[in-house]
């Protein structure tokens, strides 16, 4: 399993055509207290870089853009009861969605932990 | 000048504090040929309390009040008895003079009364949750059209209204739809015992996000509106319900019991007074928990205080204008906060009890109205069911009768033929509104009268 | 500075255990005059009524057959346990008649009580709105001579008297640009709007189908004429304008930002908010502005009410003017006043109305307050007015700009509200902080993280029925908490000390919404508080 990070603070594991996104530790820090997420409903087809999902903290509320193009085959019905996920285990847990992937090539370019590691240090 | 506290003295200090050598000189960003050096011309200069009292109680008294009329007015707006307590409890200013609570710690009192407000309004409505209040019944009206579109996810573009929604919340909402391109189905209703239900089903298709109707409907009518809540929901429409007589929910049931998913109104009828058409009180409420976040207007919510005690805070304030900007569920601001204050009073001394007392004389009284109105020769009563509303034929242009009662200092309804000027059908059609605050005599007035303009 | 209070109590003076409300706990909870109030469901029963009525006869009803059989859930108290109640919980609210409220953008002035006085009169609290206009002359010449005071205060051609608040009133604009527009068969995509603009804004234009943009701002907080020129096209509808802006600048290039726009056919929108401050001293109109909305509620004293009701009157253009929505009111050839309405707009040549935006005439209730604020001021004391609100502002910049970082301080005199950013506060203090630190000082903050341009953004407008002598006190009392904040004084994030309620908990509130009561349910045969007849 090959885990992908971008510049917007979004992981992606992609798991053969199936691709799990979430926001990373990072995003999550700079949010703070998560207190909602609105995902996307199954079926939706999404095109990289557009809206996907809002994240929401009390104060703020924050567009998460697909990070590839593809379809929503499951939104994590998790965070609907317990957005608190994101902040806990933002990277596990408090996944958003599963989509499939159309274009792999999208992936190119994207950084991997270390990059995003050291992306996150320059910030 | 006597709201300006400021002294010449404390102006000159004020100005050596600040390094300016005069007033103007803070003026400066103003070019220079659009400030204006003195008062404006045309305008009168200030006036004492006094004088302005006197001119003020000049142009009240070319009005003539419900109160010194035999009044029969309703359509949407209504006369009742408020309770002298509520007028005390506005006018504190520390409710009148405060802003929407944005520091929770010091606006307790606004948000605690908002939050029984909107319990009060859920539960009469038969709904889960209401929000802290609109401007008035038929902006409601259109927010809750606006709404089910956002939960359609913008995939439904057809708005049914029924003909029987009171016509100036269907022109806002034809204004409106407009400008978001909705497509709106809608013709005036025909003077009908029954409202004509199946009609509005047959209108309803895939492509409808919102059914909306009536209760009672504009002609008084009060029908079951199950059979519509669930032809709606077969096609995916949401059903809204409008109701601008809320003392009718003391004696007929909630609108959220028959299938509705969206309930709005207008307040005024409880605490809020005739003020000739404004400030009144926009009601909006849901049934389903799922469509809270898609609600307008601002919510208020439990929590509790860093010591554990319980307190309110205004919540869920991701949907507003002050947050999400252009994508905001609506661009309401300020609401109708000390209406809803007034009405929240106002039910809170009737209680349940006193609720459903006010609501039976209202429809008993309204009863005898029918019955004797009945009578006239020439008076038709056309409602099998209304609660304190009800429409008459009169056989001849209402409006003409209406303008001739009231040179009676008889106020006797209004005439559909203001309501709907361009169906003539409907013109010789009166609506007639009875309250608590009406007495046997004013019906006995009314009577006599048509009868004599009739003749 | 003097001294800030004439009780004896000296600021600075230590307080026993650093806080005055400590000593025993009590039973009730309360504490002396800070009395805890519970909810009405708590306290009420169903069966208690404060209001007389008669017992229901039994007879036939003619409901339909739609008779109520439910239970509704609505407790009721009598009236001198309505009286008490809301008389409690008002007390754990802040008011203008409390205390210095100095909330920016918001105009927390003085309300007179004359105002409350005259809407009370029944010939215009008492009085339906669809009565027949012979009598209802007096309601139709208070909206006529309150709308002759709009026009000449602004220099415009008409005034839609409708909308309900300042929002409503934004919409209302941008569909008399949007009509006259489509009128002349030029749809149009974009709105500009200024990242410092109320949410408002960019809120109404994308209800009204539009494109939201920005608009590019200078340094010194105005807007970058050159930048905006450069975006202005075919495309542009118009662009929306705060002014004086919500920096609490004037934008000295209002006229050239005029000008530009109707150059290339746009239209412009000027957000009144801000109105106090130039009333009297500076007409719109004559500054290129086609539509603006007044909030009755700010700049002609009319309640807040903990949140409304408000009024948005827009004046217009002599081109959008034909546009307005119905109803409205006209004094007519014969001295009259009128009412037009759908059915006889036509005789009035108001054919082109873009509709009806609410069911009756507007906010008759401010309406009545507002005319009676204008005839007791005069033209000559709401030039006095803006005067006096433009020189507490910058006095209280002028007091606080040694303390507190005044980003466009440099920029020159501000009008009605002081602007002040959270440069220099320690690390883990923020503007909240501070803001609650002013609460247990006895005033209500000023409005916080707003605008957006500005980091941690505060800012202050006092208005013009503030005295010398209050500001004084206000000022020193920021300047104390402004020092706590940058010497990171760590009691003021743990602020307010003193209110009725400690910092409460936002994030539960939001994630678990609980936005209605519900009985607790209680352990069987108990009855609940609420069964047993409350207190």
């Amino acid at each position: 399993m090959a885990r992908y990070f971008t510049e917007e603070h979004e992981w992606i594991d992609l798991e053969g055509d199936t691709a799990t996104v979430g926001i990373t530790d990072y995003a999550q820090g700079q949010l703070g207290d998560i207190v909602f997420v609105e995902l996307p409903e199954s079926g939706t087809m999404l095109e990289k870089g557009k809206d996907a999902a809002v994240v929401e903290s009390v104060k703020a509320a924050s567009d998460v853009y697909a990070p590839i193009s593809g379809e929503v085959t499951e939104a994590n019905a998790a965070l609907e009861d317990d957005p608190a996920l994101v902040n806990t285990s933002p990277e596990e847990d408090g996944w958003f969605f599963r989509m499939t992937v159309s274009d792999k090539s999208q992936l190119e370019g994207l950084m991997d932990d270390k990059a995003y590691k050291s992306f996150c240090d320059e910030l | 000048m006597r709201y300006l506290p400021l002294t010449e003295a404390d102006r000159s200090a004020m100005l050596e504090t600040i390094g300016a050598p005069d007033v103007d000189a803070l003026f400066s960003d103003v070019p220079e040929e659009a400030r204006l050096t003195g008062p404006i011309e045309g305008l009168p200069m200030h006036a004492s309390e006094m004088a302005v009292e006197k001119h003020m109680r000049r142009l009240s008294k070319k009005n003539l009040a419900a109160s010194d009329a035999a009044f029969f007015l309703g359509a949407g707006a209504y006369k009742h008895h408020v309770p002298a307590s509520v007028d005390h409890i506005i006018q504190r200013g520390e409710f009148l003079t405060a802003y929407t609570p944005y520091q929770p710690e010091i606006a307790q009192g606004t948000l605690q009364m908002l939050f029984e407000f909107q319990t009060q309004v859920a539960r009469l409505y038969g709904c889960h949750v209401a929000n802290a209040s609109m401007y008035d019944g038929s902006t409601a009206c259109w927010e809750a059209v606006a709404m089910a579109s956002r939960v359609a996810r913008g995939k439904k573009r057809k708005v049914v209204l029924s003909g029987a929604l009171h016509p100036h919340y269907a022109e806002v909402v034809k204004t409106m739809a407009k400008f978001t391109e909705d497509e709106i189905a809608h013709a005036s209703p025909a003077l009908q015992a029954q409202p004509d239900n199946y009609g509005l089903i047959a209108r309803i298709d895939d492509d409808t996000s919102c059914v909306v109707v009536q209760y009672p409907d504009i002609l008084g009518r009060v029908s079951d509106l199950q059979p519509i809540a669930d032809a709606a929901h077969e096609k995916g429409a949401l059903l809204i319900v409008v109701n601008t007589e809320p003392v009718a929910l003391g004696a007929i049931k909630s609108p959220g019991e028959m299938g509705a998913d969206i309930v709005v109104g207008e307040g005024q009828s409880l605490g809020v007074g005739l003020q000739f058409g404004g400030p009144y009180l926009g009601l909006f409420a849901v049934t389903s928990p799922k469509h809270v976040r898609q609600m307008p207007g601002r919510l208020c919510g439990e929590t509790v205080d860093a010591e554990g005690k319980r307190g309110f805070v205004l919540t869920l304030s991701t949907r507003e204008q002050h947050i999400r900007r252009e994508k905001a569920t609506s661009n309401i601001c300020t609401n109708s906060g000390l209406c809803a204050l007034a009405f929240s009073v106002h039910i809170t001394l009737l209680g349940e009890k006193g609720l459903r007392r006010l609501a039976m004389e209202n429809h008993r009284l309204a009863c005898h109205a029918a019955d004797r109105l009945a009578k006239v020769p020439g008076v038709s009563v056309l409602n099998d069911s209304f609660f304190n509303e009800f429409t008459v034929r009169l056989g001849t242009d209402a409006r003409a009768v209406v303008r001739k009662l009231a040179e009676r200092d008889i106020l006797a309804g209004v005439s559909l033929g203001r309501l709907f000027p361009d169906n003539a059908d409907l013109a010789d059609g009166l609506l007639v509104a009875v309250t608590e605050t009406t007495t046997e005599e004013d019906i006995e007035t009314l009577a006599s009268a048509l009868e004599e303009v009739l003749s | 500075m003097s001294a800030p209070n004439q009780s004896g109590w000296k600021p600075g003076t230590p307080v026993e255990d650093h806080n005055a409300m400590s000593g025993p706990d009590t039973v009730t909870g309360n504490r002396a005059l800070m009395l805890e109030e519970p909810l009405l469901f708590e306290i009420g029963h169903v069966e208690t009524t404060g209001v007389d009525l008669p017992e229901p006869a039994g007879a036939a009803t003619r409901l339909g057959g739609m008779d109520r059989a439910e239970a509704i859930g609505l407790p009721g108290l009598s009236e001198p346990e309505a009286v008490r109640h809301y008389t409690r919980l008002s007390r754990q609210n802040y008011g203008i008649d409390l205390g210095f409220f100095p909330l920016g953008s918001c105009t927390m002035k003085h309300n007179p009580r004359l105002n409350e006085k005259v809407a009370r009169m029944p010939g215009f609290a008492d009085v339906h709105p669809l009565q027949p206009v012979q009598t209802v002359r007096g309601a139709l010449e208070v909206i006529n001579e309150l709308a002759n005071w709009l026009i000449d205060l602004t220099g415009m051609h008409g005034v839609a008297m409708s909308p309900k608040a300042g929002a409503h009133g934004e919409l209302c604009g941008i569909l008399c640009i949007r009509a006259a527009l489509e009128a002349r068969g030029d749809a149009r995509k974009v709105v500009l709007v200024p990242e410092s603009a109320h949410g408002t804004n960019p809120a109404t234009a994308a209800f009204a189908g539009y494109e939201v943009e920005d608009i590019p701002a200078t340094a010194e907080g105005r807007v970058d004429l050159e930048a905006l020129k450069a975006r202005l096209g075919p495309d542009v509808a118009a662009v929306m304008i705060t002014n004086p802006n919500t920096c609490g600048l004037f934008e000295r290039d209002m006229k050239a930002i005029s000008d530009a726009v109707h150059a290339v056919g746009g239209f412009v929108y000027c957000d009144g908010a801000n109105f106090n401050a130039i009333v009297g001293k500076v007409r719109p109109g004559d500054l290129g502005v086609d539509a603006m909305h007044i909030n009755l509620h700010k700049t002609f004293s009319t309640p807040h009410g903990g949140g409304g009701p408000g009024s948005g009157p827009v004046v217009l253009s002599e081109a959008l003017a034909p546009f307005g929505p119905l109803p409205y009111v006209v004094r007519g050839k014969d001295g009259e006043v009128h009412l037009v309405e759908e059915e006889n707009a036509d005789q009035y040549g108001h054919t082109q109305s873009f509709g009806r935006m609410t069911a009756f005439h507007g906010q008759m209730g401010m309406f009545t307050r507002a005319l009676t604020y204008m005839l007791s001021h005069g033209a000559d004391g709401l030039k006095q007015v803006a005067e006096d609100a433009v020189l507490n502002a910058n006095y209280v910049l002028r007091s606080l700009d040694d303390v507190l970082d005044a980003p466009f301080g440099p920029s020159g005199p501000c009008m009605h509200e002081a602007l002040f950013s959270d440069a220099g506060f320690a690390e883990d203090i923020s503007t909240l902080d501070l803001a609650k630190g002013l609460i247990d000082e006895g005033y209500h903050p000023m409005t916080m993280y707003f605008p957006l341009v500005v980091h941690g953004a505060m800012l202050i407008e006092p208005t013009e029925t503030e005295s010398k002598a209050a500001l004084d006190q206000f000022i020193a009392a920021l300047r104390s908490v402004a020092e706590r904040a940058k010497a990171g004084d760590a009691t003021l994030k743990t602020a307010p000390h003193y209110a009725p309620r400690r910092r409460l908990d936002e994030t539960l509130a939001a994630r678990k919404p609980v936005l209605a009561y519900e009985e607790p349910v209680a352990p069987s045969g108990q009855p609940t508080m609420s069964e047993q007849g409350g207190r």
